[in-house]
């Protein structure tokens, strides 16, 4: 580390740092010599595992030794916010011939600003759609994937008289949970700092989430349960999935060769009375420049690069991620692909979850609760209402910064001024 | 004489200095710094400003007792120290008497062969254990088949997921007090199981009499060895169960303070958390200590006279 340290304060101006995650890291080095090249700026790219990455960049930040340009789950942009380790880059976004705002989708660019300030560039995207088999829905009468809530219960429901379970849904995993209350229309936290799963509107999809194991539509697995949900699907365990991007690869190559044409993707079903199709989550990562950085300029060229359409096509077709600029969507290998189509209608109707440091642990916290309404007779609203308690006192420092801030914000001001 | 006396004590002192120094450095001072820690509110709000850290008084301790998850991670840690402690120090115990057994032969690849798993890693270990505990291809429910059971979601069911990683632990770790106990089993004099023989013991009543006193500071050590660890249970279930398991029944005290500490970056809770184990491990050594202490006087006083009765013939 300290090695680390010392290398990078010796470095010369034109020499950036880059850190990307997992598999990324190791294609988009592919990318970099033509912009080397293009700008004489010479990137190192390091690479970090996705498990440790959040944790390595806090770490990084806490110890002085973060890079210029990052990779950052989008999710995590409000806790760097928070603690001030990226950059604004509302100014430069405004002033840019290259990242053009109204070429992103508006719920994932939502993600990556705070209080009205843009502090990173989504790279790729990612929201989750409904996998499902064509064949069994079809036999169970919907030659087209379900679109409202009540059209998808009675899918369920005739699947299940059919011997098969309707949906898999992780019982330990939180954006199924969170999709539904999404949908419903609720916003988990207001603006207060105050959680909101008391709230009727969360209430509705939570309930709805919880119906469908009571009901036996789906079956009661963890994660860990499942021992291979792709030849589960292929054999019709399970006729509906709830996923991502990411699937659609494992798909084609780990269902059987037989069984290839009778899976599909679709957006998700709304709730009733709502627009179809229904919210889902604004995911995916972006490009952030980190404050101690002495290299902002370069490091902006490089984010540009990666966010010109060009470079978002080849980046997909080198590792099958979904470019977040609209304009790269019209390239023959991703319009043609009739996987990817339900992604791109789903693109239009995501929305971020909560911008607050805490969201992380509330989302695993919904997952739990989840899973105890599931697993145990308490009432849905015993649940929440629990969940509700144990959410707001996490939140409750958030609640007292928020309160401090509306006190002094001219003493803020006048701190902030030398 | 006095000068001499000064002398030693400084040269006692300069030969302490470097241990002490690794004990202030190491150890103390961190523990010093984790129990201010815990009077604070310190968050991630803290890493962007030191003016976001709180004092709190005891409200960390407060809202830890008060929370029901602290409280199941604290019967899921006893119940895998009082269930698995026993359990491995027995198996230890009985694999010890069988590898130093006279009839054994190739003892020393029997020990290998029971020590292979201390020393093998964790997660590849774990990787196997996943398979051999799987609901329908585990080697575990095929086995249960066999004799006419009903298949168990070993991990997946709340109510076996703890015996689960308790099996695992055992066979993970029996190995190492097994070495611990053989050392043991081998200094006992061969003269006092010959003068038990001679006074008509047969083998169950020499294993109560010579071998079960003679192995009381063993089993002190083994006994304290087991618990400490078995109190600070973390890896395994985070690498079986990574989440805690089904409805927490596999959460730890620890991985509880790992996952308050290093992935909410609540500084100050984990800190609490910690302390309030530090505290349970001390009450556990203490009482273990005690136990011992007393049955050790208690055997050395049989001994003594076993060997005087002994001496007499």
């Amino acid at each position: 580390m300290l090695l680390l340290f010392l290398s990078c304060s010796e470095r010369p101006r034109n020499h950036l740092t880059f850190w990307a995650l997992g598999r990324e890291g190791e294609v988009v080095a592919q990318m970099i010599p033509e912009f080397e090249r293009r700008t004489g700026i010479d990137v190192e790219v390091q690479q970090l595992p996705w498990t440790a990455a959040h944790e390595k960049l806090l770490t990084a930040y806490v110890g002085e030794s973060v890079p210029d340009v990052a990779q950052v789950g989008n999710t995590w942009i409000p806790e760097f916010e928070a603690i001030n380790a990226v950059d604004d880059l509302t100014a430069r976004v405004a002033s840019s011939k290259s990242v053009d705002r109204s070429d992103y989708f508006d719920g994932i660019w939502a993600t990556n600003e705070i209080g009205g300030r843009t502090y990173g560039i989504p790279w790729y995207v990612d929201t989750r759609v409904l996998f499902y088999r064509t064949d069994l829905l079809a036999a169970a009468g919907f030659p087209n994937a379900p679109r409202t809530w009540s059209e998808w219960r009675t899918a369920m429901a005739r699947l299940r008289q059919r011997g098969h379970y309707g949906i898999l849904l992780p019982t330990d995993e939180w954006p199924q949970p969170v999709i539904l209350a999404l949908q419903s229309g609720s916003v988990l936290v207001n603006e207060n700092g105050e959680a909101a799963f008391r709230d009727p509107r969360f209430h509705e999809g939570f309930d709805f989430y919880v119906s469908l194991f009571r009901d036996d539509y789906a079956p009661v697995f963890s994660r860990t349960q499942v021992a291979n949900r792709y030849l589960q699907f292929a054999q019709g365990e399970f006729a509906m999935m709830i996923t991502g991007p990411w699937e659609v690869a494992e798909f084609r190559t780990r269902i059987p060769a037989d069984k290839q044409n009778v899976w599909t993707t679709a957006p998700l079903p709304a709730r009733d009375g709502t627009p179809w199709p229904g919210v889902s989550l604004a995911g995916g990562s972006s490009l952030v420049i980190f404050r101690q950085s002495e290299r902002k300029d370069a490091a902006w060229k490089l984010i540009e690069y990666l966010s010109e359409p060009a470079q978002q096509i080849r980046f997909f077709e080198l590792m099958r991620n979904l470019p977040a600029r609209k304009s790269a969507w019209n390239a023959p290998v991703l319009r043609d692909d009739p996987h990817l189509r339900a992604f791109r209608i789903q693109l239009d109707r995501t929305v971020p979850t909560p911008k607050i440091p805490e969201w992380e642990r509330l989302a695993t916290m919904i997952a739990e609760y989840g899973e105890r309404a599931i697993r145990t007779r308490a009432t849905t609203k015993q649940v929440a209402a629990a969940l509700d308690a144990n959410a707001n006192q996490i939140l409750a420092k958030r609640r007292w910064m928020l309160a401090r801030k509306a006190e002094a914000p001219l003493q803020e001001e006048r701190r902030e001024e030398p | 004489m006095r000068e001499g006396l000064r002398n030693e004590a400084r040269a006692a002192a300069l030969f302490l200095a470097p241990a002490l120094a690794v004990i202030f450095l190491l150890f103390l001072l961190p523990a010093v710094a984790s129990l201010f820690l815990s009077v604070t509110d310190f968050d991630i709000y803290a890493l962007a400003d030191y003016r976001n850290v709180r004092f709190v008084g005891l409200r960390n301790y407060q809202q830890l007792l008060g929370d029901a998850v602290f409280w199941k991670a604290m019967r899921n840690t006893l119940y895998f120290a009082f269930a698995g402690g026993p359990l491995t120090v027995f198996a230890a115990l009985g694999s010890a008497m069988l590898v130093n057994a006279k009839l054994t032969r190739w003892k020393s690849l029997f020990r290998t062969i029971y020590f292979a798993p201390v020393v093998t890693s964790l997660v590849a270990v774990s990787i196997v254990f996943r398979y051999f505990f799987h609901v329908r291809v585990g080697l575990l429910n095929q086995f249960m088949e066999l004799i006419g059971l009903a298949p168990v979601d070993w991990l997946g069911e709340p109510k076996w997921a703890m015996p689960s990683i308790i099996l695992l632990a055992v066979w993970k770790n029996f190995g190492y007090s097994m070495i611990i106990f053989v050392a043991g089993l081998q200094s006992i004099p061969e003269e006092m199981y010959e003068a038990a023989r001679i006074d008509g013991a047969g083998p169950v009543q020499q294993f109560r009499h010579v071998t079960i006193p003679m192995l009381a500071p063993t089993f002190l050590f083994v006994g304290i060895v087991t618990a400490v660890g078995y109190l600070q249970l973390f890896a395994e279930p985070y690498v079986m169960t990574p989440d805690g398991g089904p409805l927490k029944s596999t959460l730890s005290v620890v991985m509880m303070m790992y996952e308050q500490g290093f992935r909410w970056w609540s500084l100050g809770f984990a800190a609490a958390i910690a302390f309030i184990l530090f505290i349970v491990i001390g009450i556990a050594t203490v009482i273990q200590f005690r136990l011992q202490t007393s049955r050790e006087r208690a055997s050395a006083v049989a001994a003594r006279t076993a060997t005087m009765v002994g001496g007499e013939e």
